[in-house]
């Protein structure tokens, strides 16, 4: 049997019984990364297998000597490549940032070194986490491993593509209008987006920082809860950390959900939305009635007006965070002109891809003098409005489900000019990042062979009973745990 | 200056917290180390890096708040103000826009004791302050120093209230004086940690309407505040005078050309794009925190001045001298404190122990030097156990050694001789040995006293009691005349 | 609201980018059909509804004043990754004014 079919958790428990080692699970990582990710492409950078193994060997010497370990120690993972880590680099998929090695780590990244988890390589992503289909990175395209003809969608790409081809066992994304649960839906994997605050973004290259989040990228939803166990926790630096007990997510996994209250915004699974993904997720829910679950109808007419809002918000953010890249600490520096202009608009233009530049504009004319209140204030007001429906809905249900994605993953190339149609890829993940609110994707079908996913949205810090909720539907779905099935050039 | 027109100066300050570490990181809050030397990711600005404030920052500002009576604002929150610049590693300041920490102040300002005007402090807030840029002329680079980036300011913006040049000097003076009693800066313009931009228009007297004004930048002391000023009333004048249009431009003065010239116009200004700040929550100040800030302010200059003037009789010059200085004036109140004599204590410390201050290296709290070491000082020569002059030597040997006055009299044997049997002795020895002073003496010659007494406390190395001593040459002196 | 070729250069260089004219052309297309559909936000009264600048109930955090000196392997790892430093400055062209 192969170790790479193996969930994290599977893999853990294999580990901590002494039956496989670490070095064991790296080799066969690394065999099934030189099988697959020639055509998968989710990598921006893979560590040696030397380095990893040395990483491994150190975790079996320490399971060896009896020292007691974090569950997932001695297993393999992929970073977003827009988590900082020291030394290796961390380039957003951006030119700009070609091999720029940060001089220290996240507080994701020193965690899970921490716990012992391998680093393997960052994943690649569309520049600065803008786009849905990891088009947008500077360097290459990742394909969706159950159709390499297809996106693995964005800006996750990678880390969703390389969990759902066996070439990690999990990985972490960021998400700010669905960066981590629309890929996630596109491989059929679940990635979860944590409550705003819950998981420390400091060492998070920004795109948006009053949406950004960092979740997991896993096979299962245990191994999602295992993961954000040892990522989520206050982290004094970072403000906007939220200071609370550190819950046991593990803990609420195989409890009944019987007698939870389920909404579902009408306005979710109208226009746009593709008939066979709304037959899976309304046939998923039917099976959580099976199980005492009620499903009731809600109307969140706000949610029309997510996406302007959103591409507001986030793209005045972005203008900001990415001022930063001028060319004159870090990164791409383009010195021929003969001064300090010359080099910033040399250095800009040539290191900026037009999605981030499209949005680096919207973003810059939004907060511009005159149009602050036509735009970035409305859009801030309209956060108001979505929240305060959100939370009326949150009164007397327990979660929202939605279809992640209003289609499944589309084909390379195929949205690529058409900047608009892109965007609306996020219209129901949104709502999530503005209202900061906790939603996870799980595969709950496939239509044409490509997954489904359908999103779980909860109350802020509700994670561990979306966790149990999300565990009972997946088992009920019996989706637990695929891999994509992959031709491959040899086996 | 010319008087066809009302000169009108807002000014825009910026001070520098004397806090430990830097505003949003825990990098030292230190001027003129290595280049770079006090840096940290968040600092620098690094891609995924983020802020966190200081609390003894938020708790200085309050102060200086306090200080300028301004009112809190329970709800503040920052914001940033985006501009592209090299020593701006983040390409944004991090700032407060809609919602500052303070409003409403105001500051009195005085001119030799009387009231010039109460300029209105116009709002307080926080920010980060900047790295440092060098260039020097001609060269083909700048260099950029991040080590000043997010040390934290405060900026104080004054309504358009002060009338001169001289009063917006007089009102920088006044600021200093408070911002450095309540020890919330060190205000050195010489190191930037005080620095100050004003705007300056003129209008014909009798105008309800203001002029055109002008940005006036690079004023880097009291004195180039007011010549600058100075010299941009005069050549605004000059324009007015001609009929022509003042420009809206930003204008740099050079000190050493004693001009100013133009920086950028209205075309070259900046659009900020100023948005709230997501990396950082609002602030909120409680009312118990604002209660203790206002508990622990100390008094301020002006009312402590008066109450000098009525408690202990001080003349308005020495109250004036004695509170332009927090720590000369708690050093005062503790000498008075110990030793009750406001005027005697007053006058020695303005006199001989201020000039050793001066010559001090360090603050005035640092000496070894004590209101305790004052106070026995002068307790020894009211008992007159030491003489006027005696306690100006133990004056400078006290404050080189930080010995008590009382042991370093023991330890020289510096005590004045008050026995009249010990004092006999001497003086019998003096009129022996100097027959023809007393002989003078006894032929009307009065004066030769004097020299008598030189003898006695040359031979008593200065300890003599000096009344004593006449007391007894005049008594000896008439017995022998009998 | 329509976004002009002017405007998309002026906000061009607000930000510090610089296009082609057939980058503008395409720009300023992009842009309007964008500004459009964000314009929807229009529909919707907003008068009385208060800006949710922070999504969290969060407020006043807060660092106790206390130095960490800085970090010579830190600061030797930063100026390897600048395009150009002298004597531990970072060197930049000419500012000009």
């Amino acid at each position: 049997m192969h170790l790479f079919t193996l969930t994290a958790v599977e893999a853990a428990q294999a580990l901590q019984r002494r039956e496989i080692s670490s070095v064991q699970l790296v080799r066969d990582i690394y065999d099934r990364i030189d099988n697959v990710e020639p055509q998968v492409r989710g990598f921006i950078s893979l560590l040696s297998r030397e380095e990893a193994l040395a990483a491994a060997e150190n975790v079996d010497r320490m399971l060896k000597q009896g020292v007691s370990l974090s569950p997932l120690a001695g297993i393999p993972m992929a970073l977003k490549d827009n988590i900082c880590t020291n030394g290796i680099p961390t380039t957003c998929a951006s030119l700009i940032l070609k091999g720029y090695r940060p001089p220290y780590d996240a507080h994701v990244t020193t965690a899970l070194r921490e716990a012992g988890a391998i680093l393997i390589g960052k994943s690649n992503m569309d520049e600065f986490a803008m786009g849905s289909s990891t088009e947008n990175s500077a360097y290459h395209l990742t394909c969706n491993p159950w159709d390499l003809q297809r996106v693995p969608g964005g800006s996750s790409g990678g880390s969703a593509a390389l969990v759902a081809a066996g070439e990690v066992f999990f990985a972490l994304g960021s998400d700010t209008g669905g960066s981590i649960r629309q890929p996630a839906s596109f491989c059929g994997v679940v990635g979860l987006k944590p409550t705003y605050g819950l998981v420390s973004r400091y060492g998070l290259i920004a795109f948006a920082s009053s949406l950004d989040q960092i979740g997991p990228l896993t096979r299962d939803v245990q191994d999602c809860a295992y993961v954000l166990e040892i990522i989520a926790g206050h982290d004094p630096r970072d403000s906007t950390s939220v200071s609370r007990e550190k819950e046991r997510y593990t803990a609420y996994l195989g409890k009944e959900i019987k007698g939870q209250r389920v909404a579902l915004p009408v306005e979710c699974f109208g226009e746009g939305l593709e008939k066979e993904i709304k037959e899976l997720v309304m046939g998923a829910l039917a099976k959580c009635t099976e199980v005492g679950v009620s499903v009731y109808e809600a109307s969140a007419p706000s949610t029309a007006y997510a996406l302007p809002a959103y591409y507001l918000v986030a793209p005045a953010e972005a203008s900001s965070n990415l001022a930063r890249y001028d060319g004159i600490q870090y990164g791409l520096s383009i010195r021929s002109g003969s001064n300090l202009l010359d080099l910033y608009y040399a250095t800009r233009s040539k290191g900026f891809g037009a999605e981030v530049k499209r949005r680096i504009m919207l973003g810059t004319y939004a907060l511009s003098s005159g149009y602050y209140d036509a735009y970035y204030l409305k859009a801030l007001k309209m956060r108001t409005l979505i929240r305060q429906e959100f939370e009326s809905i949150f009164k007397d249900h327990d979660f929202i489900v939605t279809p992640t994605s209003p289609t499944v993953a589309f084909k390379i190339g195929e949205q690529k000019d058409d900047p608009l149609t892109m965007y609306l890829n996020d219209i129901y993940t949104i709502t999530a990042n503005l209202c900061g609110f906790p939603a996870i994707s799980i595969p709950c079908g496939f239509v044409e062979g490509m997954p489904v996913g359908l999103q779980v949205i909860g109350r802020p810090f509700d994670e561990g009973r979306m966790l149990q909720f999300c565990y009972v539907l997946e088992s009920l779905l019996g989706l637990k745990g695929r891999l994509a099935e992959m031709k491959l050039k040899e086996e | 200056m010319p008087a066809a027109y009302e000169v009108i100066i807002g000014l825009e300050v910026h001070v520098e917290l004397h806090t430990t570490s830097k505003m949003f990181c825990a990098c030292p809050n230190r001027f003129g180390a290595e280049p770079n030397t006090n840096t940290c990711p968040v600092c620098l600005g690094l891609p995924g890096s983020l802020p966190v404030f200081n609390k003894n920052a938020l708790e200085l500002a309050l102060r200086a708040a306090l200080a300028l009576n301004c009112r809190v604002n329970r709800y503040s929150r920052f914001a940033r103000k985006n501009y592209f610049y090299p020593d701006l590693p983040k390409a944004y300041q991090i700032s407060q826009y809609e919602f500052p920490l303070a409003a409403h102040g105001q500051l009195a300002v005085y001119k030799n004791r009387e009231l010039l005007r109460n300029v209105k402090i116009e709002r307080l807030h926080l920010e980060e302050d900047a790295g440092k840029l060098l260039h020097d002329e001609g060269q083909a680079y700048s260099y950029v120093d991040y080590n000043r980036c997010g040390v934290p300011l405060v900026e104080i913006v004054t309504g358009p209230d002060l009338r001169s040049p001289e009063e917006a000097r007089i009102f920088l003076e006044t600021l200093r004086r408070t911002l450095l009693y309540t020890r919330i800066s060190d205000c050195k313009m010489e190191e930037g940690s005080l620095r100050c931009d004003a705007n300056i228009s003129l209008r014909p007297w009798g105008s309800e309407t203001l002029g055109q004004k002008v940005e006036i930048k690079n004023m880097n002391s009291f004195k180039a505040v007011q010549r600058g000023l100075e010299y941009e009333v005069k050549r605004q004048a000059e324009i007015l005078d001609r009929g022509g249009r003042i420009n809206q431009e930003t204008r740099r003065w050079h000190e050493d050309k004693g001009m100013t010239d133009e920086m950028r116009s209205k075309e070259g200004e900046q659009d900020y794009r100023y948005f709230p700040e997501p990396d950082l929550p609002p602030v909120i100040v409680e009312d118990s925190l604002l209660t203790r800030i206002g508990t622990e302010l100390p008094e301020l200059p002006l009312p402590r001045y008066r109450r000098l003037l009525a408690e202990y009789g001080l003349t308005p010059y020495q109250a004036e001298i004695i509170t332009g200085d927090r720590d000369l004036a708690d050093f005062y109140e503790e000498t008075v404190r110990i030793y009750y004599e406001p005027q005697k204590a007053a006058n020695w410390l303005l006199g001989d122990v201020l000039k050793l201050f001066k010559q001090f290296p360090g603050a005035i709290k640092q000496s070894p030097f004590t209101p305790l070491h004052l106070a026995q000082l002068l307790k020894l020569v009211d008992g007159e156990q030491i003489s006027g002059r005696t306690a100006k030597e133990v004056l400078e040997e006290s404050f080189n050694s930080g010995k008590m006055p009382e042991l370093i009299v023991r330890e020289k044997s510096l005590g004045q001789i008050s026995e009249s049997h010990e004092l006999e002795k001497v003086v019998d020895t003096v009129l022996r040995e100097n027959g023809a002073a007393v002989r003078d003496y006894r032929e009307g010659h009065k004066k030769a006293v004097t020299f008598l007494m030189g003898s006695v406390m040359k031979a008593t190395g200065g300890k003599a009691n000096p009344q004593l001593v006449i007391a007894l040459l005049e008594e000896k002196l008439a017995k022998i005349g009998e | 609201m329509k976004i002009s070729r002017k405007e998309v250069e002026h906000v061009a260089a607000l930000a510090r980018l610089a296009f082609s004219p057939e980058e503008v052309e395409l720009f300023t297309r992009q842009f309007n059909d964008i500004l459009d559909y964000i314009n929807k936000l229009n529909e919707i009264d907003l008068e009385d509804v208060e800006p949710t600048s922070h999504v969290q109930p969060l407020h006043t955090v807060l660092r106790e004043d206390e130095a960490v000196p800085g970090d010579s392997a830190l600061l030797e790892a930063v100026l390897r990754e600048a395009p150009e430093t002298e004597n531990g400055f970072f060197k930049v062209p000419p500012v000009i004014d």
